[in-house]
């Protein structure tokens, strides 16, 4: 055991360095000039040399790497060439936006792929079967955008079931005590149940087509984990002995595709938490996903770097939670 | 002649392929009392779907139909799913090939073994992880308290199929059916994986079938043979008959042997004479 535990800290670590290594190579090879970018095109050679010193440009390529590890590591990316202030402040500031939009998401895209795909696979072949699937390849192919203006039109502007884009109202805006950033807990937590209604009616629509989305992966890879384990010896042994068919599917079947599951829920958790750009856009929603976008389009080197960062560490993390339920629940690794 | 104890007319049971039907057995007739009853052939003659047909674990597309399939009293064929679920495990059990895949590797030993009995008893926990040492014992495993907690993949072989044993027939049924139950064990541990089903199979009272391609192990373990191919079966005999057999089939099955006195570079292959297939058998 501590063995494994010593086995994952190493392959984190370099796996990090890694990362580290690739943005900063990154960040000098792209044609721009970060002099530039900060100071603009016409800044006298004075000011130029200045700017180089200070942001340490003069020195040799390994002491940069160097720095740019340990303040990296700290989680200091430098300042935003377009708010002016810390790069991790402004990703403390729009990640929540995105935490709770794609938690949201996760959790109706989970809850409703993983029983799909069970009985999709369950009753192989027949028109429930047909049903999941057209409805997950809709999923997998309407764009992302499309459905997010289909929406708005139908269900905001027509019939006025959910609430329009942006996350708050703007009278409650102020109003609202933030403390994890998360509307719906800090709204709950306040017992301003009429903010929480308002977050929520902006929050169901945009979460609800991001976990169409989910739901459409996790449904699909949840019927062909289902079908692979039905073909499996002991599923006969298991009809054998008697078992009903709802006990050979539930407590045979689907405890052994748990730990493939869990992968490709992570896995979808981290690419929603990288930020959806065009639901963020459509919905206009504060988000990690568009606050990068916009860092990218103006060549803001430090956010853009921060931003990966931080998206590597989100897929790591995941990883590795993934890595330790596979132990702790699968008897043959322990 | 009292009723026997399973009643198979005129079986059959076909799959749908890329033209119309194909069968995979062509009407196959016989009866078993409480008596060992060997089913032999080569890959592909229909013993496995046989006994898969009896407890009706045939995949759902596969075409089933008979003059008769019954169980004693039961009409196997007209059994709903639930009267279905109370015969699988209670009174037919069903013996796999490979304990390796056979057995669910997320669940221990004993959760298995006690799911059997609890399907079929009324029993709660403690007297069903009772049954479940005792019946551990009775396929001679020496140390159940410590089996008990283990995992499959934990298990040898033979353990291993030890383990189905004793999960399979522990809700005591009538009829066994062992599908291949030692082709997948050391050559070692077939001996004693045999003399087990034996003893358990002979303490309950049980009928057994014994599907296997070996022939001189069926004709050593059980009393009457049916020999098999392509679906149909081609002659059926007192298993000591087996090496004094007339049929062509079977005779060249045995030719097929490798000779244990001396040494050959090439085994005999089989060959076939299509108008086995065709021959109108009663």
């Amino acid at each position: 055991m501590g063995g494994q535990v010593f086995r994952t800290v190493v392959s984190v670590s370099v796996t990090i360095l890694g990362l580290l290594a690739l943005t900063f190579f990154i960040g000098r090879l792209l044609p721009l000039d970060p002099v530039l970018a900060i100071l603009g095109d016409d800044a006298s050679q004075e000011a130029y040399d200045r700017m180089v010193v200070k942001l340490g440009l003069d020195k040799p390529l390994w002491e940069q790497f160097v720095t740019y590890v340990w303040n990296s590591l700290q989680f200091d990316f430098g300042t935003s060439l377009t708010s002016g202030r810390p790069v991790a402040e402004d990703i403390l500031r729009v990640f929540p936006a995105t935490l709770e939009l794609a938690t949201v998401a996760m959790i109706l895209g989970t809850g409703l792929g993983i029983p799909l795909g069970v009985v999709a696979a369950a009753n192989r072949d027949t028109w429930i079967d047909q049903v999941v699937r057209v409805v997950s390849l809709i999923g997998y192919s309407a764009p992302i955008f499309w459905l997010g203006l289909l929406g708005l039109t139908v269900f905001y502007a027509a019939l006025g079931w959910v609430g329009p884009p942006g996350r708050i109202d703007i009278v409650f805006q102020y109003d609202l005590e933030v403390r994890t950033g998360l509307y719906l807990v800090d709204s709950a937590m306040a017992g301003r149940w009429d903010i929480f209604a308002d977050v929520f009616s902006r929050i169901v629509l945009p979460a609800s087509i991001l976990a169409y989305g989910a739901m459409a992966y996790i449904s699909r890879m949840t019927r062909s984990f289902m079908l692979e384990q039905l073909s499996q010896e002991y599923i006969i042994a298991a009809q054998a002995k008697g078992a009903s068919r709802q006990s050979v599917i539930w407590r045979h079947a689907f405890p052994n595709i748990a730990v493939q599951l869990v992968t490709v829920v992570a896995l979808s958790y981290a690419f929603l938490l990288e930020g959806a750009v065009l639901t963020e856009t459509v919905f206009a929603w504060p988000g990690f996903g568009r606050y990068l976008t916009t860092a990218l389009l103006r060549a803001d080197m430090n956010a853009v770097l921060g931003c990966t960062m931080i998206v590597g560490l989100i897929f790591i993390t995941l990883n590795l939670l993934s890595d330790v339920f596979y132990r702790v629940f699968d008897p043959r690794t322990r | 002649m009292t009723d026997p104890l399973l009643d198979v007319r005129n079986l059959r049971v076909a799959y749908p392929s890329a033209h119309g039907y194909s069968d995979a057995l062509r009407g196959i007739s016989f009866t078993l009392g409480r008596e060992k009853l060997g089913i032999v052939g080569e890959s592909g003659s229909g013993k496995s779907t046989a006994g898969r047909a009896i407890m009706r674990l045939l995949p759902p597309k596969a075409r089933v139909s008979a003059d008769a399939l019954r169980l004693s009293d039961v009409d196997l064929l007209t059994a709903s799913e639930a009267q279905m679920r109370d015969i699988r495990g209670g009174r037919v059990a069903m013996i796999l090939q490979d304990p390796r895949y056979a057995l669910n590797p997320l669940k221990t030993v004993g959760a298995q073994i006690m799911e059997s009995y609890r399907i079929h008893t009324r029993a709660g926990r403690a007297e069903a992880r009772d049954r479940t040492l005792a019946m551990l014992e009775d396929v001679h495993i020496r140390d159940p308290r410590r089996v008990v907690d283990l995992y499959p993949h934990e298990l040898s072989g033979g353990m291993g199929q030890r383990v189905m044993i004793a999960m399979m027939l522990i809700a005591s049924p009538e009829l066994v059916i062992a599908d291949e139950p030692t082709s997948a064990l050391d050559v070692t541990v077939r001996g004693q994986i045999l003399e087990i089903l034996n003893e358990r199979v002979e303490a309950q009272g049980a009928g057994l079938i014994l599907i296997s391609h070996d022939l001189p192990l069926v004709s050593d373990f059980c009393d009457r043979v049916l020999v098999m191919y392509g679906g149909q079966v081609m002659e059926e005999l007192a298993a000591r008959d087996l090496s004094q057999a007339t049929h062509p089939y079977t005779v060249s099955l045995h030719a097929s042997l490798p000779p244990l006195d001396h040494a050959v570079d090439e085994l005999i292959v089989p060959e076939y004479d299509p108008s086995w297939l065709t021959e109108i058998r009663k």
